[in-house]
């Protein structure tokens, strides 16, 4: 035996590669942003871009930042959710789209639950884990029996889904605006306990168990795909279809599984959202929620990893958020979307950077 | 003017490792057909990139009507006259036979097609060749010889001089094996030169002038096919090489273990790939189907396996009836199977060595707990122990990824895991294609060791040194039929290669 | 009743030209998810042309304000040639990402151009009552004719025109078919794949100008167009690919669409007492059900979403 192992030369390792893309997209994205700020503006561009990038840290005083840097985190836990929901998919070699509207229907039963019938708030979370899974499961059924694509059949139920709901939610919202009542006021028992975390927040009132439940729940999708037989089976699916057939595992079962998993995580997002009380849904909405679209973005960013999502999540809503503070006699808030916009674009050319540096590695 | 229309002369073309082809000169005459003749991986196929533009040679030159020309890209060959029907067709399925022969050469005004000019034209020559045509039709609802037509007509409508068939027979049905050869005859009488790559000694037989054999990657020789004979050719395609024995004792049958009756397997194309096909594999025993690539192998296997329906049909194993049985089930009940294609069916490439290691058997609970936990310790241990027992070299260990081995070892990866599995039927289909002589040497030794443990093994290859060493007993296929049975020591490579290639047949 | 012909007729010339749009990029090998985006971007330089270009003439307005709007959408759908034919990037990724920047993007320009004029207006409007008038052909009683409905059938007929009696409509259906047999021909695969991505961003931008002028005599550009883009990628699948079926399919989605706009004006439909958000979705609906139907033996380019690598001849 060789025993004189060759050490890997650093930017050979698959995680260094991996983070040094993304790192890339995100220096390209918001180079790209600042040129386009600059563009509009020259005066006020790095004001702005700094204070994207701020966020919460624009406050000066600690308890403030404090409490904003809470209202970040709870809305990081929807949205790593459907960053899951969508690596989850993606691993298996579809996908989810449709994570949008997964995350729509089950913000719609969890505040329909909640508002029209008194549910208290873990059955409303159960029914949206449900409904979505159950939307989930549409498009794989179409998949795997019909060969509809699931990129074309999630786009369409994600606005069968937003009017549905709009729909539903008709019936539960304010008299006198397009807003669903307020869960405070009409249906507590639905609010997300908070077991004490709001007071490491500054009371921050939204600040519920969803965000450390979203982290857990990352945890547990990286247990599941890298430590479980059915990881095992879905990746070699995803991977090598018709080694996966060889070696008699029900690729179309799993296509099916994969899809309900998938939409569960998204509807569990919604809840994670709505049911913090954080934000109400407008029935009057015309356009698919930007949380399965942004997931789309964290989850190619966090190098399609359970827990490199975390961080990615964090980050896309980071700035997501940050486009709150910018100066608005200057920019609008959309500048934030803007630049996570062609973060998700440069993403596209991950595997170009990585062939990039695997050449660089060779030389 | 010479007597050539295209010469490759002394053409040398190596690839890491291996010299694909080492000096080879081929002569084609105006007006000629020209066989090219070799086993697979003689050096026919790289030999036609090297003159198509796909592949630069390191020496020789290529002339064409005696003057030197290079030829960088497939647009050089075709601007040289060149023109080629590919194994596989390169026709757009959803387009007419009219649109398929024009693609790349259209007549237009002004950007508009002139559909009734490329017509006239296409059907003077469907006229002329008797290259009868369906203009209209479109290209995936014509039988496959129509399909053939559409390509010869595509060379023609181009003006090609050279006309080069790559095993233009592989898929077509007798009688339009028949209709192929007078085409070609009669483009030859009009004055065209072609090249026509096969290994089917009858119809070389048939419709060459001359015939150049190549073996592994070296020039054997040109002879006129007038002066020759399917056994010289043959004897010149395989040659006479001393193939070291393989150490075995007499085999010692025992019972039947599986049993396959009138299995018909449907094909790519409308003709069915595996027809009416029976056998049986007994305990202690190598039986070797064999058969030039194509002629329904792999489909009969896809079969066995469970990996395609079976049209009709039955296979018993261990007198169970599995006809019906899934993947899983056929593999849990004893059949291990290590398959043609390493690549799609064998590894998935990007997990680690461990994980392919338990590819089979990952759900069996000494590799997953009840709570549907992977025991990764266990599979490490077992997959250290494969890694010993079958001496599989890896960067990491267990911990390789899969795609970073080289060929042979994934091969060995493979045939560990299919064999440990233990089971009572072994299936494996060219299990050293690709891999270099000392694994081909640890691969065989380890069939005859599952013969010897009274395992029954199917042995499906192409490999005629290996067909010849290893079974007890050899099944010739030929266009989906079993045409032949033998036993090794009665019979001789020239007398397989008549079988293989549909020159003789037995009444099985 | 006029209103319910005059929006189905608007909304089927949008649908159908974007549907083409999509058409022409899928048969050349590239998926295009991002028609949303190139309708909004397209909708854009339509939008400023007509605020900055003030008084012209009713066909020269015309003119510019369609060369405005194809003039972005194809420099926008740009980004999705350069991803998906050159670096071989995910199609669905890039298309998703073209959505999402689309909107952002004019979102931001509009409200810096608003902010630039008045401090305190922060709106993403443009307004364009004036010039929205030249785009009226003629009346016919309530019924108007738009000069763009026009448009839309001269170029459905063009698309067909070019698809399948011209050199260049064969060598681009070849490329979403079988770009080996493409290539092995002579024809240069990513030239046709760049050429039917751009004529996309022509017909999606182009779309979108006609989409926001339908109507109303001002965009909010923060809304996006509310998944027409979409829409027309559902158009297109269940026209098959085909210019003359998306003609007929872009009709009956446009009559769906254009339902929730008017069903409150037919007592018959007031009657049964529907939300609104049933009309919505009632083309989605029909998509999937389509989709359903039809996806089996799908008459979709082979090799649609495919990059095509020269190397694996």
């Amino acid at each position: 035996m060789n025993t004189k192992k060759e050490k890997k030369r650093f930017l050979e390792i698959g995680g260094v590669q991996t983070v040094i893309a993304s790192l890339i997209c995100i220096i390209l994205g918001l180079l790209v942003g600042y040129i386009v700020l600059l563009f509009i503006n020259p005066g006020g561009a790095w004001d702005a871009m700094t204070s994207i990038l701020k966020n919460f840290l624009y406050f000066p005083r600690p308890e403030v930042a404090l409490e904003y840097f809470g209202s970040t985190l709870v809305k990081t836990a929807p949205l790593l959710m459907c960053t899951l929901s969508i690596l989850f998919a993606y691993k298996v070699g579809l996908f989810n789209i449709g994570a949008s509207g997964q995350y729509a229907v089950g913000a719609g039963l969890a505040l329909y639950l909640a508002l029209a019938h008194q549910m208290p708030w873990y059955v409303c979370m159960i029914a949206a884990m449900i409904g979505g899974g159950i939307l989930g499961g549409i498009a794989g059924i179409l998949k795997a029996y019909l060969n509809v694509n699931e990129v074309i059949a999630g786009i369409m139920l994600n606005w069968i889904s937003l009017y549905s709901v709009n729909m539903l939610l008709t019936n539960v919202k304010e008299s006198s605006t397009t807003y669903t009542m307020a869960l405070k006021t009409n249906s507590p028992g639905a609010l997300i306990p908070s077991f004490g975390l709001d007071r490491l927040f500054s009371n921050n009132r939204y600040v519920t168990i969803a965000i450390p439940l979203a982290v857990i729940i990352a945890i547990l999708v990286w247990l599941v795909m890298s430590k479980t037989k059915l990881g095992y089976e879905l990746k070699a699916t995803g991977l090598n279809r018709n080694a996966a057939k060889y070696a008699g595992m029900k690729e179309k079962r799993n296509m099916i599984l994969t899809m309900v998993i998938a939409g569960c995580l998204s509807g569990l997002g919604a809840a994670f959202l709505y049911l913090s009380g954080i934000e109400q849904w407008s029935c009057a909405q015309t356009a698919v929620p930007t949380m399965g679209f942004n997931g789309i973005a964290a989850a190619f960013l966090g190098g399609l990893n359970p827990i490199g999502s975390i961080f990615s999540a964090f980050f896309i809503q980071h700035i997501t958020s940050g486009g709150s503070y910018v100066d608005k006699m200057v920019y609008s808030a959309q500048i934030s979307d803007l630049i996570s916009a062609i973060i998700i674009y440069f993403c596209g050319f991950v595997l170009f950077f990585k062939y990039c540096m695997n050449r660089k590695a060779k030389k | 003017m010479g007597e050539y229309a295209v010469e490759m002369l002394h053409i040398t073309k190596k690839f890491p490792g291996i010299v694909a082809n080492d000096d080879i000169t081929l002569q084609l005459k105006k007006g000629e057909i020209h066989a090219l003749l070799g086993e697979n991986g003689a050096g026919k196929s790289t030999l036609m990139s090297v003159l198509f533009g796909l592949y630069q040679a390191e020496e020789g030159e290529i002339r064409k009507d005696g003057k030197k020309v290079e030829i960088k890209n497939p647009n050089d060959a075709n601007a040289l006259g060149i023109g080629m029907v590919h194994q596989h067709f390169k026709l757009v399925e959803c387009f007419s036979v009219l649109d398929n022969i024009i693609l790349g050469s259209e007549p237009v005004q002004g950007g508009f097609l002139k559909k009734d000019e490329a017509r006239k034209k296409v059907m003077e020559l469907s006229n002329r060749y008797h290259l009868q045509i369906e203009p209209d039709a479109v290209v995936e609802n014509i039988t496959v010889g129509m399909q053939q037509r559409t390509e010869i007509l595509k060379m023609l409508y181009r003006d090609n001089e050279i006309l080069i068939f790559d095993e233009p027979t592989a898929v077509l049905t007798v009688q339009e094996i028949e209709e192929l050869m007078q085409i070609m005859k009669g483009l030859a009488k009009e004055g065209k030169s072609i090249l026509f790559i096969s290994h089917k000694l009858n119809e070389i037989m048939e419709v060459s002038d001359r015939c150049t054999v190549l073996r592994k990657g070296k020039y054997i020789g040109t002879v006129e096919t007038k002066e020759t004979t399917p056994e010289k050719l043959s004897a010149m395609m395989v040659g006479r090489n001393v193939s070291f024995k393989v150490e075995k004792k007499p085999a010692e049958p025992g019972d039947v273990v599986l049993d396959a009756k009138h299995l018909t397997v449907a094909g790519q194309n409308k003709k069915d790939a595996v027809q009416d096909v029976s056998f049986q594999v007994r305990k202690g025993e190598i039986v070797c189907i064999t058969g030039i690539d194509g002629n329904g192998q792999t489909e009969l296997v896809y079969g066995l396996s469970g990996l395609e329906p079976l049209k009709s049909g039955s296979i018993s194993m261990n007198g169970k009836d599995i006809t019906k049985a899934s993947i899983r089930e056929r593999s849990v009940s004893g059949m291990s199977h290590i398959p043609e294609d390493r690549h799609k069916h064998g590894l998935i490439l990007d997990y680690l060595l461990e994980d392919n290691m338990v590819l089979q058997r990952y759900f069996e609970p000494q590799f997953t707990s009840q709570f549907g936990f992977l025991k990764r310790k266990e599979i490490r241990e077992y997959s250290d122990r494969l890694i010993e027992k079958y001496d599989i070299r890896s960067g990491q260990g267990s911990s390789t990824m899969v795609r970073s081995m080289s060929g042979g070892n994934q091969q060995k990866a493979i045939i560990a895991r299919e064999i440990d599995k233990n089971p009572d039927f072994l299936i494996a289909v060219q299990p050293t294609r690709g891999v270099d002589i000392g694994a081909i040497e640890f691969i065989h030794k380890q069939l005859i060791e599952q013969r010897d443990a009274g395992k029954a093994v199917l042995l499906v290859s192409l490999e005629l040194d290996e067909v010849m060493d290893v079974p007890d007993r050899i099944l010739v296929m030929y266009e989906g039929r079993i045409v032949g049975e033998f036993k090794p020591d009665e019979v001789t490579v020239e007398e397989l290669g008549l079988y293989m290639t549909g020159a003789k047949k037995q009444e099985v | 009743m006029a209103l319910l012909l005059q929006y189905t007729l608007i909304y089927a010339s949008v649908l159908m030209l974007v549907a083409l749009g999509g058409c022409f990029s899928e048969r050349s090998g590239v998926i295009n998810l991002g028609l949303e985006g190139t309708m909004v971007m397209g909708a854009l330089g339509g939008a400023l042309v007509m605020k900055y270009m003030g008084d012209l003439p009713a066909a020269l307005m015309i003119a510019v304000v369609v060369i405005g709007s194809i003039l972005f959408g194809m420099i926008y759908s740009l980004l999705l040639a350069v991803s998906a034919i050159n670096f071989k990037a995910d199609q669905t990724l890039v298309g998703t990402a073209m959505n999402l920047l689309g909107t952002a993007a004019a979102t931001v320009f509009v409200k810096a151009i608003n902010m630039g004029e008045d401090v305190n207006n922060v709106s993403s409007s443009i307004q364009y009552i004036d010039q929205r008038k030249a785009f009226s052909a003629f009346k016919i009683g309530n019924f108007e004719v738009s000069w763009f409905m026009i448009l839309a059938v001269i170029l459905l007929i063009a698309a067909h025109v070019v698809l399948y009696k011209t050199r260049f409509g064969l060598r681009l259906r070849a490329c979403g078919e079988h770009p080996q047999a493409a290539d092995s021909v002579g024809i240069n695969v990513y030239k046709m794949r760049y050429a039917g991505v751009l004529i996309s961003g022509v017909f999606g931008g182009l779309g979108g100008i006609v989409y926001i002028t339908a109507g109303v005599s001002e965009w909010k550009f923060e809304n996006g167009v509310a998944g027409f883009g979409f829409l027309a990628l559902a158009v297109m699948i269940f026209g098959q690919w085909e210019p003359k079926l998306i003609g007929l399919a872009a009709l009956l989605f446009g009559l769906f669409r254009s339902l929730s706009n008017v069903y409150s004006g037919f007592d018959i439909l007031e009657a049964l007492n529907i939300p609104s958000a049933v009309y919505n979705m009632l083309p989605y609906i029909i998509s999937l059900v389509v989709l359903a139907l039809f996806s089996k033996n799908s008459k979709a380019p082979k090799a649609e979403g495919i990059p095509y690598d020269k190397g694996q001849r």
